[in-house]
């Protein structure tokens, strides 16, 4: 019992949301596209590209915040070209999202070089991160002072986005258009609605929600820049959008258990047991719950079934 | 009557160059793209690519040319080990995984058998197409049984396996005295020899060259390469036709994971002699061997051109980065936009929905 307190002290609380930002973000953004009919696997490099430019950003305009724009660019940019090569020239998107990711990791590498004229990775005392906010009552509160408080904004951010995505996408006319087209492309044509117009829109805000990731991680995690520092957050992303059944709120619990794992095998590693067992924690949890979402999916569908139903 | 060699012969020409002109327009178009990125970052072309070819085939005794053969063997193997699943339409990215399992398999038997070589040679093959073939194996169940995404459990697949034969070399089989993550040197009477005295090259590569050739043999020829190649262009249409595409997809997928475990040993017999941590990973043969089954539209053939290709790129980058101010990772920058262009012309049917979910 002693052990298990342990494990969750103020560190490991604090450092919940910090890993779960730049997965959730991602994920929103893969969310958006899923909804769209976009099939994004290119997150992971979206969040490369991110994390790269942000630190550019930051170190070149002497500004946090201004990186961060930089980061959104950035992403958006990526994401530009991915949209112009799936959307209107119709290449296979799966192919694509690979090849983007493969992009990010050889463009950022030469880019350092060239940038900054280093290899492997980029530190500075110049080089301006993100603060973190104080909560004034919140941080006083046992467990969920360390849980909130102490974040830099872009976590507060990411969490505010869940809000947004699910009143955006639900609430909101142009969300309806959106899904729309996702669902039955040809309906939404026939009322006017662009497909790919809609598309674009989506594949170039998960470009920009892939750069906060990245940002939060370059700016926020750490003040430096690592090649490939994402690290299969993105593929992460990927899998919490499938268990999150492209839903805001189930992406958003997809993404805390993700980094909530990914933060004990941390603490697992701390407490003597070998790195390797620990790092295959967050796949094989993810793996796992695709399972139990199948598993239950099926039984749902089953009992529709057998209730002679519609399912829904 | 005479038969018209000509006309056939010119026929088959023309097909030829009808299949080749997507991957070259692609491959010139990468390549100016490249120059382009070179020169807005003020550096020039001509002389990185120069350097790049040098790199790729020149060297004293042509030892850049052994170097890209030799790095070719793991990208080919690893590119046959893709095309043979997505020719089926069965998206295995966890090439990765099944790699480093069937390295890790091979060095095992070979240190700890102590049986003579030509025994323990095949023994340790066999182990690692068992290793990697049951691992992809078990991808192909999540996604039969369980409808859980062959390309995301694949890809997830991938870190466990790493994790697990990382653990393998710090841990229970380390070669302490070493003070590296990597098992005990093979005996030499389970290496594959080399061909010549002053050479890198190694008798492993005709193992390599015999996959190529039984998949192209099977993929095009045979009877399952027949159901293997409908059920990539339409699942349905092989369903009614009477294909089991479940049976084909569980043998397609334990296939595939086969050869990848195959190439592991290959290279720990032939290149490593021993496992170590991250060098199966590190050189990204898994994911170049994907790009030349996308390249080549799965063709065993073309993965053989394009993995020699793409080998000649990465090693021609070594070259490049020692005698100029670009990196060698240009060259991962000018494979991923040559697929990208690729992929644009292309008209893939992956089995695959549109929302990465199969049917059931």
């Amino acid at each position: 019992m002693t052990e298990l307190v342990g494990l969750f002290d103020a560190n490991l609380l604090s450092s919940i949301l910090r890993f779960v930002a730049p997965i959730l973000l991602a994920a929103l953004g893969g969310l958006i596209c899923e909804r769209a009919g976009v099939f994004n696997i290119a997150l992971e490099g979206l969040m490369l590209t991110g994390a790269f430019a942000a630190v550019v950003g930051s170190f070149f305009l002497n500004n946090a915040t201004l990186g961060v724009l930089t980061a959104m660019l950035a992403g958006a940019l990526l994401a530009l070209i991915f949209a112009v090569l799936a959307v209107s020239l119709g290449g296979d998107m799966i192919v694509l999202g690979i090849a983007t990711n493969l992009l990010a990791s050889g463009l950022t590498i030469f880019l350092l070089r060239t940038i900054f004229g280093v290899k492997g990775a980029f530190r500075d005392e110049n080089l301006k991160g993100l603060g973190s906010i104080t909560i004034p009552v919140v941080k006083d509160i046992p467990i969920l002072g360390p849980i909130f408080s102490g974040h830099s904004w872009i976590v507060y951010l990411s969490l505010l986005l869940v809000v947004v995505t699910q009143y955006y996408l639900f609430r909101h006319r142009l969300g309806l258009r959106l899904r729309g087209v996702g669902e039955v492309p040809e309906a939404a044509a026939t009322l006017g609605v662009s497909v790919s117009g809609q598309r674009y829109v989506a594949v170039i805000l998960s470009g920009v929600l892939c750069g906060l990731a990245g940002a939060q991680l370059s700016l926020g995690n750490v003040t430096l820049f690592v090649e490939n520092m994402s690290a299969g957050r993105g593929w992460i992303a990927v899998a919490a959008v499938m268990l999150g059944q492209a839903h805001p709120l189930g992406v958003f619990g997809a993404s805390l258990l993700f980094g909530l794992s990914d933060t004990i095998s941390f603490r697992l590693q701390g407490l003597g047991m070998p790195s390797q067992f620990t790092g295959m924690v967050p796949y094989v949890v993810t793996l796992l719950s695709l399972f139990a979402i199948q598993l239950q999916k099926r039984r749902r569908a089953a009992a529709a079934a057998t209730a002679a139903a519609p399912a829904k | 009557m005479k038969p018209p060699t000509g006309a056939r012969l010119r026929g088959a020409l023309r097909a030829a160059l009808r299949a080749l002109q997507a991957p070259l327009i692609a491959i010139a178009g990468g390549m100016l793209i490249g120059a382009a990125i070179m020169l807005l970052a003020g550096h020039n072309p001509v002389e990185a690519y120069s350097a790049m070819v040098e790199g790729a085939v020149a060297g004293r005794n042509l030892s850049n040319l052994v170097s890209t053969i030799n790095r070719a063997a793991p990208i080919v193997g690893m590119g046959i080990a893709a095309a043979i699943a997505f020719r089926a339409g069965f998206f295995n990215i966890g090439g990765e995984g099944q790699l480093v399992l069937g390295g890790a398999a091979a060095a095992l038997v070979a240190v700890y058998i102590p049986l003579p070589g030509p025994v323990v040679v095949p023994l340790a093959l066999l182990a690692a197409a068992l290793a990697g073939g049951l691992y992809a194996l078990m991808a192909a169940f999540f996604e039969f049984r369980f409808n859980v995404p062959l390309l995301v459990s694949t890809l997830l697949l991938n870190y466990p396996a790493r994790f697990f034969t990382g653990y393998l070399v710090t841990y229970p089989f380390r070669d302490v005295p070493s003070g590296m993550n990597q098992t005990n040197l093979v005996p030499e009477s389970a290496r594959f020899a080399l061909l010549g005295p002053h050479t890198q090259l190694h008798a492993g590569l005709f193992v390599t060259l015999a996959i190529v050739v039984v998949s192209a043999f099977v993929i095009d020829r045979m009877v399952p390469g027949y159901e293997i190649r409908m059920t990539g262009l339409n699942s349905r249409f092989s369903r009614y036709g009477g294909v089991d595409v479940k049976r084909l997809g569980y043998w397609t997928m334990f296939a595939s994971g086969a050869v990848a475990g195959l190439v592991g040993a290959i290279e720990v017999l032939g290149v490593l002699y021993r496992f170590i941590d991250g060098a199966l990973t590190l050189p990204l043969y898994a994911w170049t061997g994907i790009m030349t089954a996308l390249l080549s539209g799965s063709n065993p053939i073309g993965v053989l051109v394009a993995g020699l290709f793409f080998s000649a790129l990465q090693t021609g980058g070594f070259g490049m980065e020692r005698s100029t101010e670009v990196v060698r990772e240009l060259s991962r920058v000018l494979q991923a936009v040559i697929i990208m262009l690729v992929a644009v012309r292309a008209s893939f049917e992956f089995g695959l929905g549109k929302k990465g979910e199969p049917e059931t």
